[in-house]
Formats: C-alpha cells, sequence, structure tokens
C-alpha cells in the first residue's frame, strides 16, 4: 500500500472542499471495496476522505412517490427495510445476492455504485491491463475464460460491471443525485451512470473527482412482478456470470456489460408482443462475445419474463 | 520391536472405563481461536519490537535476472534493508545437508539469478511496519531476461513421461481381459489444479538468542522446518528452536518450510532484531505447493452380471520442472475392487510453474473422481444398481497384492448409508425426478484411504499438583491433535481431562512425525498412549517401592489406575501425592511406537460411502448440493465431534473438487488466474445443506495399541464422484472435466436439446 493522507469528512461541504483541494484524493465510505485495491496498489489515492459520518444514510418518501436511499445507506439496511421489500423487492433481493453479510453490513450505497470492475487481470498489478494501466493492453482477451462483456465492449477493454444492486435500479429507472464543490447538483440515470470503455476504459464514470453521490432515487416501482435471478458458480460470495432483473415489463441484464444493461430491444419485442423467448432473442442480437454466455443469458432473461408474468418475486 | 498380537491385548484405551475415548469432547483452543486470542505464528510475542518483512516476487515464469537494484527500496521510508540474490547472506546450496540425517535440506530464498516459476521470491525488504515495507516494493527495478516457458499441461500431456523409479502396476493381462469383456468403460475424467487456500498464510517471527534461532513459524512437521533452516543457515539443528503452536489450516500446503521462515531468520540475524515475515494471500497461491491437474483414462470391462474382469487407471500429472512429485491419482484403484486384470500407473508433465505437491488425500481426491464414476457409468450401462455392483466387486482378499485385510466394513458402509440416506427412492432412469425449474438426481461412490503408523516418540510429566503433562514435537493444523492427545492421556492414567495439559509444536520436545497423510492421530496418539503405559510401570514401581505409600511393597503388576489414583482393591493414593514425593519436578518419563514388525500382512485402509443428492437448474446449468451424507468405517474414534468435523469437512472438500475449485496457470504468463479466496472457490456455508456423517463402530487391532485410524482424509476420497453421480442421474448429462461450473452443464445440456 503506498502511504496517504486521511482526512475525516466533518460534513458534506467539508468532503467537497477537501476534494477540491486534492485532485488525487477518494471518498472512502465502507471501504470494502477501495481499501481491497489500495492494498494491492490499484487505487493509489494520496488523500482518502472519509465520508462515512456524513448524515446520507436516510431512506425516505418522495413527493412523487418513490423512495430516496441516502448515499451512505449500508446495503444490509436497504436491502431490510420494509418499504423497499414490499415495493421494489427486486431491489432487496439483487442487494442480498451480493458479496456476503459481513460486506454488506459495510457496503454503501454509493460505494457499491462506484465499485470496480473484478476482471481478474484487472486485480492482478502485474498483468496488463488498459483500465488499470491505459495502453498496456487488455488480458482478459485472449485469456483464461472469464465474465467478458456482452454489450458495449471496445477493443480496448471487456470488462464487466460487478454490481448486482445496480441491474435493479437500473430496471427501476432509478437516478443517482450528485454534487459538486461549486455547489451544483447533477442527476444521472443509474442505467448510464458508468461510461462503456470507448477508448478510455480507465475512466468508469463521468463523475468529476470532486463529485459526491448524494442520493438514489427510486421512482413509484412499475405494475407487474418483480424477478430476480443471478446465475453464480457457488450458491453465495462470489459475483454473477450473469444477472437479470425484471419489473413489470421492463428488463435488465447484469455481469453483460461495463454497466447494468438494460435490455432495450427486450422490451420493445414484448411491448410488440413477442414471446419472452423471442424478446430475449432480440436483446442477444447485438450481443458479441462467446455463445456458451450468450445462451446462459437467452435462457436466463426468457425464464425471468415468464416468470415475471405470474407474479413471481424469486 | 512389537508385532500387532502385542496390541490385541485389552488396554486401558480399549477398556475405556472412563469413557474418555469417543467422548465429543470440544477443541481446548477452540475459544482462543474465535476470540482471536490464539497467538498464531505471526503474533507471538516478542523480546523486543519486531521488524517486519516484505516478499517480492517475480512475474515471469522463467528465464533470469539480468539486473536488479533495490538501493531504492532500502533508503524509503522505515526500510532497515533490501535483498536481492546479489546481497542476501550466504547459505548452503539447494538441497545440501551438513547432517546426512537431516529430515530436510538447504532451501535457501533468493538463491540466485534464475527465476523458476512465476511468484518466486526475488527480493526481500524489512521496514520497521509491514506497510513500509510493502510501499517501497514499487522502488525495485528488476530487468529480466525470460526464456521459454512450459506452462499449459494440456499441450503437453501426450509427451509426458514415466514417472521417476516408478513402472505401472500390471496384473494378469489387462489389454487382453478387457477386450474379451461383454460389457466396457472407457472414459477419461480431467480435474485441475488446486489450491490449499488455507486461512493462515505461511508466517513466521523470528529473533536470536546468541547462537541460537528462535523461529514461531506455521508448519506441519516440526522437525522438517528445524532441519531445513538449519541446513539453510549451515548450522547444527539444535541451534534452531522452531515453535508452531497454533495453525490456522495446512492441509498438505505447510508440510515444507517457505522463504518466510528462512528470511525471517537471516534478517533477524542480519539486524539483531525480532522479525515477522508472511506471506501474501497472492503468495500463497503463487509461491506454495498445489495439488497438480490429474488426466485419468479409466477403463472398465466386465461380464453381463458386472463381475469386473479388466481395470485400467492411466493418470497423467505434472509437476515443477525442478521439484519432482507425482500425485498418486491411481494408487488406490489397486485396492478397492476385485478384477483379474489390472493395469494402473502414472506419467508425468514437467512444467514451469510453481511446485507440485501434497494437498489433502493426495492421489485419492482427484483419483476417485474418476473411477467411482466409471463405475457408475459401468452400472448405468449394465442396467445395475451402483451399489449391487460394486458388492459383486467386492474382494476377499486385497486384490494388488492377496494380504488379508486388517478390517473391511466397504459393504456395510454402502448398506447403511443406503438405507440411511434413502437410496430406494432414487430413480435409476436419468432426468426423471424434477422440482420446478430443477432437476433433481441421487448419487453415490465409495471411499478408501490408506492407514499409516510412523514412528514418534512422546514425554510425560507428573507434577506435585495432580496434573499430568504431556509434550510432543507433535502438530495440531485446526484438526484436535491437542484435545485427542489429552483425551488418549486421560484415559491412559486414569485422570480427568481438567488433569492433563497437552504442550505441542516445539522441536526441544519428543519428536513424532506432523500432520499429514491421517496419519497424525494414530501416530502421535499411539506415541501417548505408549508414554502414558510407561508411566503407569514407573508410578506402580514408585509406589511399590515407597515405604510412605499404601501400595508399598504390591506387585506393581496388579496395581490399576482411577480417578487420579493409583488403586489396588481398596487401598489407593492419588497420584499427586506419589508425584510429589518423587522430588520438585515430579516424575517425567518418555515413550515411543513404532509399525509393528508384521503391520504390513495386512492391507490397512480406511474406508466409506457417500451419497448426494443434488438440483440441476434446467435453465442456468447451476448445480447446488440438496443433502449429502456419509457412512465411514476409521478404526475406533477418540472423539465423536472431532472426527465427524473432519470427515464433514472432508466431505465438503470433495463438494468444493465437483463444483467449484480449480485454478489454471495463463499460458501467456505462467501466472495463476486466482489468487484470492474471492476467486478460487471452495465452497461456501449456503453451499452446504444438510451434510452429516457417521462413523460405524469398528477397532483395528492390526493399526496400532489402540486400534484407531485416521480420519482426516477419508471424507474427500469418493465425495465429488457422489456428486458427480448425481448430477448424471439428475439430467443424464455425463461430465468428466471437473469442476462442473454451470457453463459446462448448460453446454451439456444444450448438447442434448434440453
Ligand atoms: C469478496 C467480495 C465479494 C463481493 N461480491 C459482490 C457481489 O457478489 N455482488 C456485488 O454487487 N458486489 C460484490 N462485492 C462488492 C461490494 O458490493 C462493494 O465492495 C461495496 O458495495 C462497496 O461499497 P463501499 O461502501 O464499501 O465502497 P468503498 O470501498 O468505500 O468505495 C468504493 C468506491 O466508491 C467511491 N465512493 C464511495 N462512496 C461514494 C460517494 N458517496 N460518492 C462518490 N463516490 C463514492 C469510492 O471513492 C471508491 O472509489 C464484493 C466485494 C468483495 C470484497
Ligand atoms: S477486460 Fe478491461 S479490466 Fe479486464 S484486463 Fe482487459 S482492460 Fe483490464
Amino acid at each position: 500500500m503506498k502511504p496517504f493522507a486521511f482526512e475525516r469528512a466533518r460534513n458534506v461541504d467539508h468532503a467537497l472542499s477537501l476534494a477540491a483541494a486534492a485532485p488525487g484524493a477518494r471518498f472512502l465510505a465502507g471501504g470494502t471495496n477501495l481499501l481491497d485495491l489500495m492494498k494491492l496498489e490499484i487505487e493509489q489515492p494520496d488523500t482518502l476522505i472519509d465520508v462515512g459520518r456524513l448524515p446520507l444514510a436516510d431512506i425516505s418518501e418522495t413527493a412523487g412517490g418513490g423512495l430516496r436511499i441516502g448515499a451512505l445507506a449500508t446495503n444490509s439496511v436497504v436491502a431490510s427495510d420494509p418499504r423497499i421489500r414490499s415495493r421494489y423487492p427486486v431491489l432487496a433481493r439483487a442487494i442480498l445476492s451480493g458479496a456476503s453479510v459481513q460486506l454488506r453490513n459495510k457496503a454503501s450505497m454509493g460505494g457499491n455504485l462506484m465499485q470496480r470492475t473484478r476482471c481478474s487481470y484487472f486485480m492482478d498489478p502485474a498483468m496488463p491491463c488498459n483500465k488499470r494501466l491505459p495502453g498496456s493492453g487488455c488480458s482478459a482477451m485472449g485469456g483464461l475464460s472469464q465474465a467478458t462483456a456482452l454489450f458495449g465492449a471496445s477493443e480496448f477493454c471487456a470488462a464487466v460491471s460487478a454490481s448486482d444492486m445496480s441491474v435493479a435500479l437500473a430496471v427501476l429507472d432509478a437516478e443517482v443525485e450528485t454534487v459538486r464543490a461549486d455547489g451544483s447538483v447533477r442527476r444521472r440515470p443509474v442505467e448510464t451512470l458508468h461510461r462503456l470503455p470507448g477508448d478510455a476504459p480507465q475512466v468508469d464514470t463521468d463523475l468529476a473527482p470532486d463529485e459526491l453521490i448524494l442520493a438514489v432515487e427510486l421512482p413509484p416501482p412499475p405494475s407487474g412482478g418483480q424477478v430476480w435471478r443471478k446465475v453464480r458458480a457457488r450458491a453465495s460470495y462470489i459475483g454473477a456470470l450473469a444477472s437479470v432483473a425484471v419489473a413489470g415489463d421492463r428488463v435488465a441484464l447484469g455481469a453483460v456489460a461495463a454497466r447494468p444493461w438494460r435490455a432495450r430491444a427486450t422490451e420493445a419485442a414484448l411491448a410488440g408482443g413477442a414471446a419472452p423467448s423471442e424478446a430475449a432473442e432480440a436483446e442477444l442480437a447485438s450481443a458479441s462475445g462467446e455463445v456458451g454466455r450468450k445462451s446462459l443469458v437467452r435462457r436466463l432473461a426468457s425464464d425471468a419474463i415468464q416468470e415475471s408474468r405470474k407474479g413471481g418475486r424469486s | 520391536m512389537s508385532t500387532v498380537r502385542d496390541w490385541a491385548a485389552p488396554n486401558p484405551i480399549t477398556e475405556n472405563r472412563s469413557g474418555l475415548i469417543g467422548k465429543p469432547v470440544d477443541r481446548y483452543e477452540g475459544r482462543l481461536k474465535v476470540t482471536g486470542t490464539a497467538p498464531y505464528a505471526f503474533e507471538v510475542e516478542t523480546p523486543s519490537t519486531p521488524l517486519y518483512g516484505h516478499i517480492v516476487s517475480a512475474t515471469i515464469p522463467r528465464g533470469r535476472i539480468a539486473a536488479i537494484d533495490v538501493s531504492q527500496a532500502a533508503s524509503a521510508a522505515g526500510v532497515v534493508l533490501a535483498w536481492s540474490h546479489l546481497d542476501v547472506p550466504v547459505q548452503a546450496q539447494r538441497g545440501a545437508k551438513l547432517n546426512p540425517r537431516s529430515q530436510r535440506g538447504s532451501n535457501p530464498a533468493l538463491g540466485s539469478d534464475r527465476v523458476e516459476h512465476y511468484g518466486q521470491s526475488v527480493a526481500f525488504i524489512l521496514a520497521d511496519t509491514p506497510e513500509n515495507a510493502r510501499a517501497a516494493e514499487s522502488r525495485i527495478r528488476i530487468t529480466y531476461e525470460a526464456s521459454d516457458a512450459d506452462l499449459d499441461f494440456g499441450s503437453f500431456i501426450d509427451s509426458a513421461g514415466p514417472a521417476p523409479g516408478e513402472e505401472d502396476a500390471r496384473i494378469g493381462d489387462f489389454e487382453a481381459g478387457y477386450s474379451a469383456s461383454e460389457v466396457t468403460v472407457d472414459a477419461t475424467w480431467f480435474s485441475p489444479l488446486q489450491n490449499h487456500a488455507q486461512m493462515e498464510p505461511c508466517a513466521t517471527t523470528a529473533w536470536w538468542e546468541g547462537d541460537k534461532v528462535v523461529v514461531h513459524t506455521s508448519i506441519q512437521m516440526v522437525k522438517g522446518g528445524q532441519h531445513a533452516l538449519a541446513e539453510t543457515l549451515g548450522i547444527p539443528s539444535d541451534r534452531v528452536h522452531l515453535l508452531t503452536r497454533y495453525i490456522g489450516g495446512g492441509f498438505g500446503g505447510k508440510g515444507q518450510s517457505y522463504d518466510d521462515l528462512t528470511l525471517a531468520a537471516l534478517a533477524a540475524r542480519e539486524s539483531g532484531r525480532p522479525v515477522r515475515v508472511a506471506y501474501t494471500r497472492r503468495q500463497m497461491f503463487q509461491a506454495t505447493i498445489h495439488r497438480p491437474a490429474v488426466q485419468m483414462r479409466v477403463r472398465l470391462g466386465a461380464d453381463k452380471t458386472g463381475r469386473l474382469n479388466a481395470m485400467a487407471l492411466e493418470a497423467v500429472t505434472h509437476c515443477a520442472r525442478n521439484a519432482p512429485f507425482v500425485e498418486h491419482a491411481a494408487n488406490f484403484a489397486r485396492n478397492l475392487y476385485a478384477a483379474p486384470h489390472r493395469l494402473t500407473g502414472h506419467r508425468l508433465v514437467r512444467l514451469d510453474i510453481p511446485h507440485a505437491g501434497a494437498m489433502r488425500a493426495p492421489g485419492e481426491a482427484p483419483g476417485m473422481l474418476s473411477l467411482e464414476c466409471a463405475m457408475d457409468e459401468l452400472a448405468d450401462r449394465l442396467g445395475m444398481d451402483p451399489i449391487a455392483l460394486r458388492i459383486r466387486n467386492e474382494p476377499e482378499v486385497d486384490p494388488d497384492n492377496a494380504k488379508p485385510f486388517s478390517v473391511r466394513q466397504l459393504v456395510r458402509c454402502m448398506q447403511e448409508g443406503a438405507q440411511q440416506f434413502g437410496w430406494d427412492r432414487r430413480n435409476p432412469t436419468p432426468g426423471a425426478v424434477r422440482d420446478g425449474r430443477w432437476y433433481v438426481g441421487m448419487g453415490m461412490a465409495t471411499a478408501i484411504r490408506g492407514n499409516f503408523l510412523l514412528p514418534a516418540k512422546a514425554g510425560l510429566r507428573l507434577t506435585g499438583d495432580g496434573l499430568a503433562t504431556l509434550t510432543q514435537g507433535m502438530t495440531d493444523i485446526g484438526t484436535g491433535t491437542y484435545t485427542i492427545l489429552a483425551q488418549i492421556t486421560g484415559e491412559t492414567l486414569g485422570l480427568p481431562l481438567d488433569q492433563v495439559r497437552v504442550e505441542l509444536g516445539d522441536s526441544n520436545m519428543p519428536p513424532a512425525p506432523g500432520s499429514g497423510g491421517q496419519f497424525g492421530a494414530a501416530t502421535a496418539g499411539s506415541a501417548a498412549f505408549e508414554t502414558g503405559m510407561v508411566m503407569r510401570r514407573r508410578l506402580a514401581e514408585l509406589a511399590a517401592g515407597d515405604p510412605r505409600s499404601p501400595l508399598y511393597g504390591e506387585d506393581p503388576m496388579l496395581m490399576d489406575f482411577a480417578n487420579g489414583n493409583i488403586v489396588l482393591g481398596n487401598r489407593s493414593e492419588s497420584l499427586a501425592a506419589l508425584a510429589s514425593r518423587a522430588g520438585p519436578d515430579g516424575v517425567y518419563v518418555e515413550g515411543s511406537i513404532s509399525p509393528a514388525a508384521d503391520a504390513r500382512d495386512w492391507s490397512q485402509h480406511t474406508y466409506g460411502a457417500q451419497f448426494a443428492e443434488v438440483g440441476v437448474d434446467s435453465v442456468t446449468g447451476e448445480v447446488r448440493l440438496r443433502r449429502m451424507f456419509g457412512v465411514f468405517a476409521a478404526g475406533r474414534i477418540l472423539n465423536a465431534k472431532l472426527a465427524k468435523s473432519q470427515i464433514t469437512g472432508g466431505m465438503i472438500w470433495g463438494v468444493g473438487a465437483a463444483l467449484t475449485e480449480s485454478n489454471a496457470v495463463d499460458p501467456r504468463y505462467g501466472s495463476f488466474l486466482h489468487q484470492d479466496l474471492g476467486g478460487y472457490l471452495a465452497p461456501v456455508h449456503a453451499d452446504i445443506v444438510n451434510l452429516d456423517a457417521v462413523l460405524l463402530d469398528e477397532a483395528d487391532d492390526k493399526a496400532n495399541p489402540m486400534g484407531i485410524k485416521g480420519v482426516g482424509e477419508l471424507g474427500i476420497c469418493g465425495s465429488g464422484a457422489a456428486i458427480a453421480n448425481a448430477v448424471y442421474n439428475a439430467c443424464g448429462v455425463r461430465l468428466r472435466d471437473y469442476p462442473l461450473t454451470p457453463d459446462k452443464v448448460l453446454a451439456a445440456l444444450e448438447a442434448k436439446g434440453l
């Protein structure tokens, strides 16, 4: 680990001014991703701004009938909130399928959204990786098999987002609210918070270094069944090989792109009356990558859509 | 030398009058461990403030260090010294032995400019804090001259050579027998490279006391570590005091010492300060040993009634180029089923990767994943029940050498297991049982694992406070050795457990071979028992010869031990009183065990039968265990709770082998794909539902005086095969490439049009 300065933010303004003053700084929330990466020297911030004690952990009703979840609400608290469980079960289930109890007790809303890919070559500082060291090459391409992107990959990077939660947030049309040191507040859909890699895979999002996530806002839930399914090599404590979130007539796929992937082609096909399997196939028409992964996603999405129509909540 | 006949006489353990033997006593150190108060090697108290070492690892698989500059690291904040092969202190050449009786030769760290595998140590940094030591790593400049490296096992399998010093075992004429068989199976299985993935990394704390070095290290074999370090430093072994009190998992991976031990000792000498060195999680994967991948071709030939006529298991495995090791995946097959025509053997591929070595149940663990599935395929082809097929081929004597079995309850294991598991509810037609989107199936397999007894000693002191303290240069790697040795000592001396102490893991104590090969309990335990018997004789003689004893003048042979007393008829005296009269240090004796002269006249194994029920997700190909049950026979059980923990823990290893665990060498870089516990997938709690085991009543009087055998590795054997067979029964796909991950299962389902 590289030596670094540690600052504890007293309030949001203090956090923002610290960030503006130290361009190499990072916000520290639960630390479950950032500290691991620092120990491996994959992240090397010169300053850590601990935002963990800022009063941003509330979950409250919005005027529009949705919920506003503070950036520092822990994954455990969000997943066990009765309002989330009854109105947004897909979100509760997605969160609970991630990491482990201990990690979820520490992990925050903001940190979960901003967690970095778990591509094993990204995680190994000795390997070429364009995301970690721009221009060094991509070891995942032509490397040992793992979950790589079916959608939106570039010749420079095919890493997938590791966040389960964000897939459910994307299907629920959630938005992220941020604030910068200059006071500007912005809202972005979770769906497009993350960039596709293009020729700059080292940049995960277009958040500015001094931009702090304040909250995630959920609009009222769409009508219809909600389903979450995550495919994985063991029953817990491992990232998805693929996941799917269904809410009403919306479908999002996980672990298939650098961002949670709203399956717009599937949604359009469903709206046009296509059968679930045809609708799933419609999205995959634009996918690149391994046949086996494509067929997994096709089967999974199709099955989850069918289940949602039975009102299912698995 | 004793014979097994001497062992058959009743003794305090077999009589078990106070009932300590078999009792499910909790591990005495369990509370210390779960409360974080058991000091592991990295955490022991030091005589003064310690320094911290960090090892820098090679990032090429083969070649040489053309240039290395550690000076920038040496001048970094907090750094005390930095070494490469150019400036590390002198060590003896690899393998050198000053003392020809050393169990291990020199094991130098940073010994030369040669790089023989990715992850090999190439530099060392010593600093005031672990953070400063690690942070200085990026200031080391290394230029490598890489050479071509052989990295991909798969592409060298066809050119595999014979295993050194070994020949194929042939009985009868396999080829003729096979081709004359009415029903045959010929298939090939693959078990991947696996890592031990212990929780506690290799770690050492070292300091010097004059010309003697004290090392606390995490190692399974006390003498092996002591000798390796002494030879490396070129000093007599009595100048190395090695301690290993608590070990956070070994599984064979800590059967030897690594560079943490050597570099801690060297750096402590150089700095004059205590030094702590631990491997990083990545180094645990990349710089310690692993279980090699194994390809296994099995051919079975039988008649229509299922009687085996011919059987072959041919294994190809790999090892590091300069560190020969053979994963004996075919050996167990020699003793399992009767068949007149037999062929078993091993071929070896040498690669430029980290060293292959022993991992829990070496040989059987991957080996049984092949033959036990081949038997299932044969049963299927014959339309026979897999248990009936095995019973038909149950041998009367060991099929390898015609020796009688000491005791073999394999058939009973299968029958009791079938009954308790509900095997009769299995539908033999694959794919016939559904539960929602899950295919559900059952499978079984047998388990066999050798039993061993090695020479060992122990010391025992009885003090005036009535406390018996057993001392032994043995290790407890988390299996419960401390606890069972206390039970044995208590039962032998008629003392309650709270009057027995056990001290292990110290090279100054009477030596035992350590933990490995499931020989630990039988070996260390038998030595403890014999030492207890020496103590009984000694105490009886003391009483008989001491006018102050109520037993004065009586025949020592007739005296008995119970409830902390030595007893004859209605006269008795407490052991405490007897010991306090013997002198200020009480009474100390040593004892030992060695294999019986005729021990090899019997075929000695532990056995079991494994049953699994799995679900296969028809949509995604995910396999999930639904329940698992095993019945085992492993001699007399010393502690029902600990034995069961060992057995079920072993079964869980088998679940990992079948479903999740594997590592792979990147053919471009020579590094392992997975280098942490988040990526290397051992089963987690959620994977293990409803798993249980029972141990049959048994005593093996040919094994040792207590009639006990090992349980540490048996549970793994056949466990994964039962799961693979259940997967077939569930959905009708035979997958022979472990682990059975969702991608492989799904591809197979799709190939069947499912
Ligand atoms: C072994 C393991 C297994 C895991 N498995 C899964 C899994 O199966 N599924 C899954 O979804 N996740 C998984 N995770 C990841 C886990 O969900 C994340 O580590 C966690 O959500 C990160 O939250 P945190 O608060 O600890 O973030 P931190 O580590 O504190 O921060 C992560 C990043 O977010 C930034 N950040 C944090 N808060 C803010 C904010 N308010 N505004 C702007 N930036 C911010 C930080 O600067 C940092 O870059 C796993 C993690 C581990 C270690
Ligand atoms: S896929 Fe992306 S993260 Fe992975 S190695 Fe390639 S560039 Fe790095």
